[in-house]
């Protein structure tokens, strides 16, 4: 076992186990900061299989833009402590062993598959490559998922407006 | 020679499947965003896997792609939240029944 596969299966227990921690948590603040190191983790593994550019956007975009819209919002809305209702067992049971099944199959597929068990080589591609492939490849995809972002900018603008629906007429200054 | 192609798949399937109980069984509407989140991160650590076992680079494309998608989901489901509970005062997805009859 090299270093590298070392390396690899702690990162993925720190992963699961975070990711573990945060959807059970009640305060949706120690779950957001979980989440963060769960994404740091998986930035790493990027880093691993030999993606440093997008290592460093996930650190940059998930763990930092993302969970702190997260924090944000989690801060506006005075979330009450709600008791979450567990769910009964005769809920419970047919969502648990179909998820045991999926489960079971990833792993069957994983590793029966011949295709699995090829063992990853090491290798890098370095941003510069990286860059120059996707906009000579790429350039259109990139453009439309810029313009579906402009979109998104304003829709989310939209939605955010302060409506004043609930209060009266009149008492709200915005246009 | 990092680790057989097939463990970062089971890696993968456990964190999207984290990510279905987080969407599913949480009844905050936060917290089923973060499920999502958690989904489209698990998708991101297959498709860079796969371009490293076929010396590709779409896979590393894509992911760039799942981010930004990522992004834009969540910014605008933040923004959803944000008005449901301007209107109704409460970000538990059970206060949502307008259109149960």
């Amino acid at each position: 076992m090299t270093l590298y596969a070392v390396i690899f299966y702690v990162l993925a227990a720190v992963i699961l186990v975070a990711t573990l921690l945060a959807i059970t948590r009640r305060n949706l603040v120690h779950a957001v900061v979980y989440l963060i190191i769960s994404f740091f983790g998986t930035a790493m593994v990027y880093y691993l299989l030999g993606a440093p550019f997008l290592a460093a956007l996930e650190v940059i975009i998930y763990a930092g833009a993302i969970m702190v819209l997260f924090l944000f919002i989690i801060m506006m809305l005075r979330v009450e402590k709600m008791a979450e209702r567990p769910f009964s067992l005769g809920q419970l049971l047919p969502p648990v062993f179909l998820g045991l099944v999926f489960l079971e199959l990833v792993g069957l597929l994983a590793f029966t598959d011949p295709g699995g068990r090829v063992v990853l080589e090491a290798a890098t591609a370095s941003p510069r490559t990286f860059g120059r492939f996707l906009f000579q490849r790429y350039w259109l995809a990139v453009e439309i998922v810029s313009f579906l972002l402009l979109i998104v900018l304003i829709g989310a603008l939209f939605l955010g407006r302060a409506s004043g629906r609930r209060r009266p007429e009149g008492t709200e200054g915005d246009s | 020679m990092i680790v057989p192609y097939g463990h970062v798949l089971m890696l993968a399937g456990m964190l999207f499947a984290l990510g279905v109980v987080c969407t599913v069984a949480r009844r905050n509407l936060v917290m089923i965003l973060l499920g999502v989140e958690i989904m489209l991160n698990a998708a991101g650590i297959a498709f860079v896997a796969a371009a490293l076992r076929w010396q590709r680079l779409e896979g590393q494309a894509f992911v760039l792609f799942i981010m930004a998608i990522a992004a834009a989901e969540v910014s605008v489901g933040l923004a959803l939240i944000i008005r449901a509970y301007r209107r109704t005062g409460s970000v538990d997805e059970d206060t949502y029944d307008l259109l149960k009859w």
